[in-house]
């Protein structure tokens, strides 16, 4: 553990270096969360369009070219939305942001390791949200090669249809851009966690918010480099004259590509080598922000910490070692596929560990009902109904029925999607007064959490059921298919809750932006909370401690001890200050 | 404890969450139990051993669905601020073990048990015996060749492909093999014969889904990957290509006409004329 030179640097005084370029990581990010704000209304309103034109396919909508939407712009939408989605809500949010606001505070840390790279980090991603979204405004249009790009539909250009051409080479430039920024990112989240912890702050003392964003850059750092090379070896496919990843023989509207001797099935591996421990990326700070949510408003320690902190090791381990499940049926061997769906299924072990650590947590406690712990209750909820789902299409014989329908759009919505961002919303009630020094409103914070609850599951329950049936997934309408055309009112149902839904969303968005104005102001601990976030000023100093930098001495969710006065004990006062019963 | 303002706030709200996740299982279970959507009966042996472990996934997920759910609304009402103080534990490692262990045995066990569904359509090839039938598939049309009398395929040339003059697997007109081929646009199979599937694509990746055969399988452009099935109904299916593959992917369908053995043969003499070069 090094040990810190307790001087306080001094704050920057332009706007430029204090909140545009700024190298302070409680800016970067709030940068982060901003950015992942603006992604996910762009998102959802891409996924609107889609759900509003899946019900009424034939509908006008006055901002598309030509009236009604057509089969391509559909496609690019599917694109885009998993696309904004994945990579700049469910990546920045819960890592970006929160994670690099909070993981230096709650291990007492000034900054992160690398202030500089840092900044750079979010700079990058900006950049590459920039080219994500001038994909819609090239010509062609954006990409409709879906979020997963398989190749040789990603790779051959715009002969295999509009948005290939330039679209699908700004989808790469961004993804690319977005890889190197988080390998950054990832970096600094490492050595930051390993290096500037406070005296005391040992392993098993860091709260499990901090094990959740260390394994999650780990994740990254392992994950993020082998999509990037996959995007080069693509971009060099579709421009070099490369064939990485298209095979001799392929015609295309009876034109004889120019390639030979590569593989498709090669880019789903680079892709899913990725792509699988993506989704982990996406959870695993969730699971951290839930078990701490839990535990400050059950007024508990939390039930098994160390098979908590276990269980995340064993996510992330397990995670890069499961990525076939999405290609049971590409065309790889079947005998791959056992091996594959042998190691998903026993990915469902530590998740259990944690739901049931998670019940074991609030079990015998003092239940307060606060949003954030709204959240994380339904965070638990909705982890246990999209995980389990998960256990079907793990099975390769099963995924031959569910494979590529709305089956599994509704496993991974409800388990990294809804539940990621069930912890996405938990975290910023929790913090929202430590970040910007005011409460949030918290009527207005239930009425978000009701309908958001609610709408979630009468969104996505019934989007199992169409997959059972056959509901095939990626399609832009269902008249041209006989057995779908029955299935179209499942469609109307969730459209109008995704719609009812999508609305609920502008009380969180009042909330946000009122509160920082109007807000009650907040103390140093609103929430008497144990971690070290809560024993500065709210918002924290520079340097996050005004020079007075914290030792720990015990665990990070120290509540309602039978020797102590208060309820709680932070982790940074000493035994000897800490009020005791007679 | 007198019952405070704070604590009948927390009841309700306690109350209302508790009730929805009751809601929520008492709704799944219903739609699970009265079986509101259901795939369309399996049509193949294999078809039914795949029902079989999808019933059984659904049994032991719907038990940890009901039981985690439930214990979930119960603490949520049960353990409410109503004053008490919480209890002071740092959970049980006895628990931990019991737990674990008990997931690993039914997770694991339950992967290993789909084993078998698996391995019969998967590990095995189709008999010496089986109809070969070739799956093309391209932007946005499936076409089926079949080997005609002569029983063999004739060679195809990727630079003779040509959709537009009737030519759109490339058959090369000079391979005497190919003068038989039949070249259609639906897949016609006699009942309770094996039939093996040669699937391909020509440009980007397709599928080939028959939700009756409970068979989905990526045809892959450089790839022939061979799937068997006996199907023991007749009827017309559908097929749908499952992989997004373009912009006219919603409408990239064909079908199965799974017919009598005499309706099959009948299929062959009507379709028996020379394929390439027409």
């Amino acid at each position: 553990m090094s040990s810190h030179a307790h001087v306080v640097p001094h704050a920057p005084t332009g706007f430029v270096s204090k909140y545009i370029f700024s190298t302070d990581h409680k800016v970067i990010g709030i940068q982060y969360i901003l950015l992942a704000m603006t992604a996910v209304f762009v998102g959802m309103i891409l996924s609107l369009v889609m759900r509003f034109h899946l019900a009424w396919p034939n509908a006008h909508l006055p901002f598309i070219q030509g009236g009604i939407m057509t089969p391509e712009q559909y496609a690019s939408l599917l694109t885009m939305h998993g696309t904004i989605m994945v990579f700049f809500v469910l990546t920045t949010a819960p890592q970006g942001g929160f994670g690099n606001y909070f993981l230096p505070i709650q291990i007492g840390a000034p900054d992160m390791a690398f202030p500089h790279l840092n900044m750079l980090s979010f700079w990058v991603t900006f950049l590459a949200f920039v080219a994500i979204i001038a994909a819609f405004f090239v010509p062609g249009g954006a990409p409709l090669s879906g979020w997963t790009g398989y190749a040789p539909l990603s790779g051959l250009g715009e002969v295999t249809g509009p948005g290939e051409g330039w679209g699908q080479t700004m989808w790469i430039v961004s993804i690319a851009l977005f890889c190197l920024a988080s390998l950054l990112g990832a970096l600094n989240f490492i050595a930051t966690t390993i290096d500037m912890r406070a005296p005391g702050m040992s392993l098993f003392r860091m709260p499990l918010t901090v094990w959740g964003w260390f394994v999650t850059a780990i994740l990254g750092l392992l994950a993020f480099g082998v999509l990037l090379a996959g995007g080069v070896l693509l971009l060099l496919d579709r421009s070099a004259g490369t064939s990485f990843f298209i095979p001799a023989g392929t015609v295309v509207n009876d034109q004889l590509q120019p390639h030979s001797g590569g593989s498709p099935l090669l880019w789903q591996h680079l892709f899913w080598f990725f792509g699988h421990p993506e989704v982990y990326i996406a959870i695993l700070p969730g699971m951290g922000v839930a078990s701490h949510v839990l535990s400050t408003f059950s007024r508990k320690p939390v039930f098994g910490y160390r098979a908590m902190a276990g269980a995340i090791c064993a996510i992330g381990f397990l995670g890069f070692m499961v990525w076939g499940h999405h290609m049971f049926v590409s065309g790889m061997s079947p005998y791959s596929g056992f091996a594959f769906s042998v190691l998903t299924m026993s990915i469902g072990v530590p998740s259990a560990i944690k739901t049931f650590n998670w019940l074991g947590t609030l079990w015998n406690g003092k239940i307060q009902f606060k949003s954030p712990m709204l959240f994380a209750l339904g965070f638990v909820s909705l982890f246990v109904s999209g995980g389990l789902s998960g256990l079907f299409l793990a099975q390769p014989a099963i995924d031959n029925r569910l494979h590529a329908t709305y089956y599994v759009v509704a496993h991974f919505h409800l388990v990294m999607g809804v539940a990621a961002i069930f912890g996405i919303f938990a975290a910023t009630y929790f913090w929202f007064p430590k970040m910007f020094g005011r409460m949030m409103s918290e009527p207005l914070a239930k009425l978000h959490f009701w309908f958001t609850f609610i709408g979630a599951y009468l969104i996505f329950m019934p989007m199992h059921w169409l997959g059972i049936a056959g509901g095939i997934r990626r399609y832009a309408d269902y008249t041209a298919v006989d057995f779908l055309k029955p299935l179209q009112n499942v469609h109307y149902f969730m459209t109008i809750a995704a719609f009812v839904t999508g609305a609920a969303q502008l009380f969180f968005l009042f909330n946000f932006f009122w509160s920082l104005k109007h807000g009650a102001k907040a103390s140093k601990n609103p929430w008497n909370a144990t971690t070290l976030e809560w024993s500065t000023d709210s918002p924290p100093p520079l340097d996050n401690f005004d020079g007075h930098y914290p030792s720990v001495y015990r665990g990070p969710y120290e509540f309602s001890r039978l020797d102590t006065v208060d309820d709680f004990t932070p982790q940074n006062i000493p035994p000897a200050e800490v009020k005791r019963n007679k | 404890m007198r019952s405070s303002k704070r604590d009948r706030g927390s009841a309700a709200t306690a109350g209302l969450l508790s009730l929805l996740i009751v809601i929520l299982v008492v709704v799944t279970v219903y739609v699970f139990v009265a079986r509101l959507w259901v795939a369309p009966p399996a049509i193949t042996s294999v078809g039914h051993e795949i029902d079989h472990q999808y019933d059984l996934t659904l049994y032991v997920t719907g038990t940890v669905f009901i039981l985690s759910q439930m214990g979930l609304a119960y603490a949520i009402f049960r353990f409410r601020d109503r004053g008490q103080r919480a209890t002071y534990t740092h959970g049980n490692n006895a628990m931990e073990v019991i737990w674990t262990s008990a997931t690993i045995i039914l997770f694991v066990g339950l992967g290993l048990l789909g084993y078998k569904a698996w391995a019969e359509m998967r590990f095995t090839e189709a008999a010496p015996n089986a109809i070969q039938v070739e799956v093309t598939e391209n932007q946005f049309v499936f076409n089926f060749r079949y080997a005609g009398p002569d029983g063999k395929f004739g060679k195809l040339d990727p630079k003779l492909i040509s959709a537009s003059t009737g030519n759109p697997l490339g058959l090369d007109p000079n391979d005497p093999a190919g003068k038989d081929d039949i070249v259609v646009p639906t897949l016609t199979v006699p009942v309770n014969h094996e039939v093996e599937l040669l699937i391909r694509s020509q440009d980007v990746i397709h599928n080939f889904y028959v939700r009756e055969l409970r068979l989905q399988q990526d045809a892959v452009p450089g790839l022939m990957i061979p799937m068997h099935f006996t199907a023991d109904t007749i009827g017309r299916y559908e097929i749908v290509c499952t992989q997004l593959c373009g912009l006219a992917h919603y409408r990239m369908r064909s079908f199965l006409d799974v017919v009598s053995e005499s309706d099959y043969q009948n299929f062959l003499k009507q379709q028996e004329q020379p394929a390439a070069g027409q």
